[in-house]
């Protein structure tokens, strides 16, 4: 028996995420008293290999089939499959995260297997199976009990903390069959940003609503991310304008965020923004109108113009080199 | 080609939650229902795709498992402009459950592509239509950001980290999407609200699936502590209570 993970990598790196998820499985294979069982799907070198051992992985399973270059949700969870059937893995954990969401509940399916998604904390493994998640987009948690023998389970980006341990696992080549002909999603072109702080990875996060009046106006919100490394976001109707690109938008029908601090400049907090920041850690508030909802929700706040605040933080950042 | 957009019938999102049987069971009395956003904005692209003439698209159907309470969702989505409808009839349960039953019904189709959304705003499970894909046993691409459609010939792309993909596809597949398939949600017209009246809405019953989850029981967030207000002739302070306070800095 065993919990088996499924760790993404980006371009052979394993991220943050990767190892929250292992330090996860290394948790909850604990309470099962069985070893984790990390699997890798692509090129990935062994030293990279080795760093899901220093979170608990016991042994580590490589495929680098030429196929399974870009993810292929159908071929990626018959081979997932495969694996924990050879492994015997009670538990199969993915990150909550595009692939993941991608590639869990289709295996679910396969091993008909209870899914449990979208995970805050450790399951409670006592006489039932329990979980415990977000629900109505954060406005409420749920405890719910998982019914079948296997179970696979997403987590939370940033709501675990990394567990080192000091294993030295194994690293064993797992060979599919998969050929080209099984593949039916083909990749003709990609197109991407590499180096850019990603949203859903930033421990800071500064945005910009409405009250900026213009796309024009976004120079100190950039300024201010450049200088606490921090990434940019925006709420809806700012994104939906074409003032930010999409990829910003934050809340319930965009990104859902948990980073340690949102800056909130000249955004009202509707309900269905908060859907997507309500598990940072702290929310800075910087509107006008001191009758806006964000200061219901939020730790500190400045009842003042973007425009004028905004400026000053910056110097005072800039003067406190950070 | 014939395409299934799955419609998920959801509390409003601005609804207030609370809960009811010793916080077990959501309460709804009072709940406005409402599309779920993200099939919408799916229905929206279907019908955009419907519309164009390079597109081999004829037909869109939504598909909901509802009882004859999630009729009123299903009629706005025809009066958005779906040409039909199937509801199967049956409680909602899990969502492996409810891909179940829509896949009781679809392996019987012959589909295009179906849509379904990323999430419900309900139990944000983000699971029902991968589940759906695997027991029809289909291709499925996730975090569609796009659908094109020249004649026969499908791409989707995808959203990844930093990007996106351009892929290509055979149908039938299953494509689950998100933000930017479509922007602005379409709104029903008069027109359409008296054309959706005598549109079909096919009621379909199908043997029981399995359930694999049950919920115990739900809570609600604590109170926050209220929000420690600066003086913006002070912007100082601020920076000291983020690196002093809270250290985030
Ligand atoms: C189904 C559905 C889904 C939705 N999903 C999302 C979502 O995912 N994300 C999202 O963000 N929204 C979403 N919305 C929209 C949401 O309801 C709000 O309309 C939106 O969040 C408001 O954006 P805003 O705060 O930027 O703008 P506004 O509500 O217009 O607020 C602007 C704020 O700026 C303040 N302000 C103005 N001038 C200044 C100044 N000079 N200095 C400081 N402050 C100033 C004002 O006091 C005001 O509070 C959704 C809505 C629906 C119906």
């Amino acid at each position: 028996m065993a919990v088996l993970v499924f760790t993404e990598n980006w371009d052979g790196k394993f991220k943050k995420l990767s190892f929250e998820l292992v330090s996860y499985a290394q948790k909850v294979a604990e309470k099962l008293n069985v070893p984790v069982v990390a699997l890798s799907i692509g090129e990935v070198a062994e030293d990279e290999l080795k760093k899901l051992g220093d979170y608990g992985a016991d042994k580590i399973l490589s495929v680098t089939n030429e196929y399974l270059k870009t993810l292929d949700n159908q071929m990626y969870t018959k081979v997932i499959s495969e694996v924990a059937q050879k492994e015997n893995a009670k538990v199969i954990l993915f990150s909550h995260n595009n692939t993941g969401k991608a590639l869990a509940p289709r295996l679910s399916v396969k091993l008909k297997a209870a899914l449990g998604s979208g995970l805050i904390d450790l399951p409670s493994v006592a006489d039932l199976f329990t979980v415990h998640k977000k629900v109505f987009t954060g406005k409420a948690f749920v405890t719910m009990e998982l019914n079948s023998d296997i179970k696979v389970l997403t987590l939370s980006q940033n709501s675990f903390k990394l567990i080192s341990s000091d294993n030295n696992a194994t690293i064993e080549e797992y060979l599919t069959d998969i050929q080209e002909s099984d593949i039916k999603t083909k990749v003709t072109s990609t197109d991407k940003e590499t180096g850019k702080l990603l949203l859903t990875d930033a421990e800071i996060v500064v945005s910009g609503g409405r009250g900026m009046k213009s796309p024009d106006n976004w120079g100190p919100i950039e300024e201010l991310a450049e200088l606490l490394g921090a990434a940019t976001a925006c709420s809806r109707p700012v994104s939906d304008e074409g003032w930010r690109p999409h990829e910003e938008h934050t809340g319930q029908t965009g990104k859902i965020i948990a980073p340690n601090l949102y800056i909130a400049a000249g955004i009202s907090g509707a309900i269905q923004h908060l859907a997507g920041i309500s598990s940072a850690k702290y929310l800075v508030a910087i509107n006008t109108d001191p009758d806006a909802p964000i200061f219901e929700a939020a730790d500190y706040g400045i009842v003042g113009d973007v425009h004028k605040i905004l400026p000053e933080l910056i110097s005072i950042v800039k003067e406190s080199k950070l | 080609m014939r395409v299934f957009v799955c419609l998920g019938n959801v509390p409003d999102t601005t609804t207030k939650v609370k809960f009811t049987e010793n916080n077990s069971v959501f309460d709804n009395t009072g709940v406005q229902w409402v599309i779920n956003p993200w099939d919408e904005l799916a229905l929206t692209r279907a019908m955009e795709l419907k519309e164009d003439s390079g597109s081999s698209v004829e037909k869109v159907t939504v598909i909901t498992v509802g009882t004859k309470s999630a009729e009123p969702t299903i009629r706005k989505a025809l009066a958005i402009g779906a040409d039909d409808a199937i509801r199967i009839n049956a409680e909602p349960t899990d969502a492996y459950d409810v891909a179940a039953k829509l896949a009781g019904v679809l392996k019987n189709e012959d589909i295009g592509f179906v849509m379904c959304g990323i999430e419900s705003c309900d139990y944000n499970g983000s699971a029902v239509g991968g589940m759906l894909s695997e027991f029809l046993n289909l291709p499925s691409v996730s975090s569609v950001s796009g659908i094109e459609v020249k004649g026969e010939k499908v791409s989707v792309s995808r959203t990844i980290d930093g990007g996106k993909e351009i892929i290509s596809i055979d149908t039938p597949f299953v494509a689950i999407v998100q933000k930017g398939i479509s922007i602005e949600p379409r709104i029903p017209a008069m027109r359409g609200i008296m054309m959706a009246r005598k549109k079909p809405l096919n009621v379909v019953e199908v043997p029981d699936t399995e359930v694999l989850t049950s919920h115990k029981s739900f809570e609600l967030p604590q109170p926050k502590p209220p929000c420690k207000i600066v003086n913006p002739e002070n912007v100082k302070e601020l920076f000291d209570l983020l690196q002093n306070e809270a250290k985030v800095l």
